[in-house]
C-alpha cells in the first residue's frame, strides 16, 4: 500500500496481514494445505471514524476483525494499535491493551452466558480488568445500562428474559464497560428484525459521538454500511479489493466486484427493479483453500483479461484515499454500462 | 446463467382464482400459554400471480403457509377456524394421504435453509427423483432423465454427474437451486417459497431471483414469496401482503404498496431500510418498541404500542381490513374515514 491514508493519527494500522489456517489430514495431522482466510490485507482506521468492512460469507471479514483484536492466530504482517505492534507484543502488553479494544458479536443469544445475570455479564470485564469495589461496579453497571437504553431495574434478570434487540444492547454495554477506543462490530444487526436494526444502529452512532469511539463495522448489509461507515473496504476471498470513502464507493465503484455487489442489492422500488440492468455474477466464490492464481476475482469477473489470470493486481492508490486492486482500474476500460447485462452462458 | 427464451405468459384479465384462504386462525397451545399465531387471515391468489408476503419474525407469515399445507404438528398447533380452497377443493379437512398427493405435486415449496431441507444421506438425484416417481409414477430411468433436465433448467452445470452427488458437495447457492428443482419437479400450479434467499449471499441471491423470474415466465406458475426483505419483494411480486402480529395489515398491488403505503407499519418499515442509492439520512428512522407477543387473542390493533399515530380507538377495537379501491386494503382506523384524520 502506498503512503497515503497513513495520516499519522491512525488508531489502527494493519499492514500485509495474513491469517492462514492449516488443513490437516490423517492421524498424524499432517498439514496438507492451507485456507488463506486473510491474505495480504492493509488498511488504517483513524481515530473516531467508522470503517465498514463488507463482503460475502467466507471472504475473511470476520477473521480480519478478530485478528485485529488478536483473537485469531496471525500468520504474518503487522497490526499497530496506538503505536504498539500487537503481533510482536507479548501476552502481557496485549492484555494491557485489551480494555481499549472490544468486540460486539453477531448473535446476542450465543454471545451472552445464559446462566449469568445482566449485571454479571456487564460487570465481568470490570471484575477482570479493574480493581474496584462491588459498590462502584454496581454503579458502573447501572450507568452502562442506562447509556444503552436498558432499564436498570432489570439488572438481575437473565438474557433469555430479553428480546433480541435488548440482548444486543446488553452486548454493547459489556463492550463499553472498560471505556474502549476501538470496537469491532461483527455483523451486530444481522440477527435482528428489520424494525429493530435501525434502533441498534442509531444507538451505536449515538454512543460513538458520546464516547469518541472508533468502529470497525463488519457487515454484509451494504445499505446499512452506507449509512454508518465513513470509509468502506470491500473484501473478496481474503483480500481487500477496494477501499474508498463511502460516497465515492457507492457512487462510483472502481472494482468490478464492488460494482457487481452493489448491482445485486435489490431496491425497495418496484419501478427501478423492473428497469434495472443487473450484473449477475457467474458461479460461486472459489474456496479460500484453493484460490485462483492471479487476481482472486478473475474466475467470476465479467471484464477479466489474460493478465488478470496471470498476475495478482497490486492494491494501489488511484485517488484521494481511494485504493483498488484491479489491473483495469485507471486504464481506459469499457465503461460499466457496456457490461451491465446479465451474462448469458450458453 | 441460463437465459430463458419464450414469451411472458400473458394471462387473461379474469384469471381463475387458484387459492382462496378465508378467516384462517392457527393457535399453538403449550402447558403455560396459548400463542395466537395466525388471526383471521384471508387472501386469494390468481393463477400465475406472484404474491409477496412481508413481515418480521413472529408476524405469522410462515405459520400461515405451513397451516394451509397441513405441515404443522398437532399438538401443539391447532387450526381453529378457516377455509383453504385450492383449485376448488378444501385443503383443511382433507385426509393426510390425499394432502400428500397435493404437496410436492401441485403445490411445490422451498424453505429458507437448503442445508436442513435436503436429506444429507441421500444423493441429490434420489431426492429429485422421489417426487417424480411418487406423484407422476415415472419409471426409474424416465425419472433420472427428467431429474437431469430439471437440474439443467435451474442452471446447474453437468447435471448427470451432479445427480450422483450428496447435498454437502453442493455450495449454498447450488443447494437452493437443487431445492427449486425438487419443488418444480411435478410442474406445480403453486410454488410457496419461504425466505428462499435469506441464507444466501447477495450475489447468489441475485442469481436465484433471476432464475425464478425466468422460470415464472416459462412455466406460468403462481408463487407465494415470503420474505422480510422489501427489496426482494419489489423485484418479484405482483401483489404484496404485509403481516404484523399474525394479521394482514395491508395488501396492495406492488406499485401501489411501495408508492402509496397507507398503514403506519408499512410506512415505517419502508422508511427504516437504508438504501444504497439516493439520499442518505443522518439518522435512521426507527420503529421503537418490540414486536408483540401473541399470548392473547387480538382485541385491538397489534401495532398500537409502537404506532406514532395511535389514538383511543386503536386500543379498544380491532381494525378490519377496509378497501381503498384498486385492490388496495388496509386495517387501520386512520384510513376508514372514522379515524382522526385520513392523512397519516
Amino acid at each position: 500500500m502506498s503512503e497515503a491514508g497513513l495520516t499519522g493519527d491512525a488508531l489502527v494500522e494493519v499492514r500485509n496481514l495474513k491469517v492462514h489456517f492449516p488443513i490437516t489430514a490423517g492421524i498424524l495431522r499432517r498439514t496438507v494445505g492451507e485456507v488463506r482466510a486473510v491474505d495480504d490485507v492493509s488498511f488504517d482506521i483513524s481515530s473516531g471514524e467508522t470503517l465498514g468492512l463488507v463482503g460475502e460469507s467466507g471472504c475473511g471479514k470476520t477473521t480480519a476483525g478478530r485478528a485485529i483484536l488478536r483473537l485469531a492466530e496471525i500468520t504474518s504482517g503487522s497490526i499497530r494499535i496506538m503505536g504498539t505492534d500487537i503481533v510482536k507484543a507479548d501476552a502481557r502488553s496485549v492484555r494491557e491493551l485489551r480494555p481499549l479494544m472490544q468486540m460486539i458479536f453477531q448473535d446476542p443469544q450465543a454471545s451472552l452466558n445464559p446462566r449469568m445475570t445482566v449485571a454479571d455479564i456487564i460487570g465481568e470485564p470490570l471484575r477482570e480488568h479493574e480493581a474496584s469495589t462491588l459498590r462502584r461496579r454496581q454503579d458502573r453497571v447501572d450507568e452502562l445500562m442506562e447509556s444503552v437504553g436498558l432499564n436498570r431495574d432489570h439488572a438481575s434478570r437473565y438474557p433469555h428474559e430479553f428480546s433480541g434487540g435488548q440482548r444486543q444492547r446488553i452486548g454493547i454495554a459489556r463492550a463499553l464497560a472498560l471505556n474502549p477506543r476501538l470496537i469491532v462490530c461483527d455483523e451486530p444487526i444481522a440477527a435482528l428484525d428489520v424494525s429493530i436494526q435501525a434502533q441498534v444502529v442509531n444507538l451505536l452512532e449515538e454512543l460513538q459521538d458520546r464516547f469518541e469511539l472508533t468502529y470497525l463495522f463488519i457487515s454484509h448489509d451494504l445499505g446499512m454500511v452506507r449509512h454508518i461507515a465513513d470509509r468502506v473496504a470491500v473484501m473478496y476471498l481474503g483480500t481487500i479489493v477496494e477501499l474508498a470513502p463511502r460516497s465515492d464507493l457507492y457512487a462510483d465503484p472502481k472494482h468490478p466486484y464492488t460494482e457487481a455487489l452493489l448491482s445485486a442489492v435489490p431496491e425497495p422500488n418496484p419501478a427501478t427493479e423492473r428497469e434495472r440492468q443487473r450484473i449477475i455474477l457467474e458461479g460461486d466464490v472459489p474456496s479460500p483453500a484453493n484460490a485462483p492464481s492471479g487476481c482472486v476475482f478473475c474466475t467470476r469477473c465479467p471484464k477479466a483479461i489474460d493478465l488478470c489470470r496471470r498476475e495478482r493486481p497490486e492494491f494501489t492508490k488511484i485517488g484521494p484515499s481511494r485504493f483498488v486492486a484491479c489491473h483495469l482500474a485507471g486504464t481506459d476500460q469499457p465503461g460499466p454500462q457496456a457490461n451491465l447485462r446479465p451474462v448469458p452462458s450458453n | 446463467m441460463r437465459q430463458f427464451k419464450g414469451k411472458a405468459v400473458q394471462l387473461p384479465v379474469s384469471d381463475p382464482t387458484l387459492l382462496e384462504v378465508t378467516e384462517l386462525e392457527t393457535v399453538f397451545s403449550t402447558r403455560d400459554a396459548q400463542i395466537f399465531a395466525v388471526n383471521s387471515v384471508s387472501f386469494d391468489l390468481k393463477a400465475g400471480e406472484v404474491l409477496g408476503v412481508v413481515g418480521e419474525s413472529g408476524s405469522g407469515k410462515s405459520v400461515t403457509m405451513m397451516s394451509l399445507l397441513g405441515l404443522l404438528p398437532s399438538p401443539p398447533a391447532r387450526i381453529r377456524n378457516g377455509s383453504v380452497m385450492f383449485s376448488g377443493r378444501e385443503l383443511l379437512n382433507m385426509k393426510d394421504a390425499e394432502l400428500r398427493k397435493i404437496r410436492g405435486g401441485r403445490i411445490g415449496f422451498i424453505f429458507q435453509d437448503p442445508m436442513t431441507s435436503l436429506n444429507p444421506v441421500f444423493t441429490v438425484g434420489f431426492q429429485l427423483m422421489e417426487p417424480l416417481r411418487r406423484h407422476l409414477g415415472m419409471s426409474r430411468g424416465a425419472a433420472r432423465k427428467r431429474a437431469a433436465e430439471l437440474l439443467d433448467l435451474v442452471g446447474i452445470p453437468d447435471p448427470a454427474q451432479r445427480l450422483r452427488e450428496y447435498p454437502h458437495q453442493f455450495s449454498g447457492g447450488m443447494r437452493q437451486r437443487a431445492m427449486i428443482a425438487i419443488a418444480l419437479a411435478c410442474e406445480p400450479k403453486l410454488l410457496i417459497a419461504d425466505e428462499p434467499t435469506t441464507a444466501l449471499d447477495v450475489t447468489i441471491q441475485a442469481q436465484i431471483l433471476e432464475l425464478v423470474r425466468g422460470l415464472r415466465q416459462k412455466l406460468g406458475m403462481a408463487i407465494i414469496w415470503i420474505t422480510h426483505d422489501l427489496g426482494v419483494i419489489a423485484g418479484i411480486a405482483d401483489r404484496v401482503m404485509v403481516m404484523y402480529g399474525g394479521q394482514i395489515v395491508e395488501s396492495a398491488p406492488v406499485d401501489e404498496l411501495f408508492g402509496n403505503p397507507r398503514h403506519p407499519y408499512t410506512k415505517a418499515l419502508l422508511a427504516t431500510v437504508p438504501s444504497i442509492r439516493g439520499d442518505r439520512a443522518d439518522k435512521l428512522s426507527s420503529i421503537e418498541g418490540i414486536t408483540p407477543t401473541l399470548t392473547r387473542r387480538p382485541a385491538a390493533c397489534a401495532f398500537k404500542p409502537r404506532c406514532r399515530f395511535a389514538f383511543d380507538r386503536c386500543g379498544i377495537e380491532l381494525p378490519r381490513r377496509t378497501g381503498l379501491g384498486s385492490g388496495h386494503d388496509v386495517a387501520c382506523f386512520l384510513q376508514d374515514g372514522q379515524g382522526a384524520t385520513s392523512n397519516v
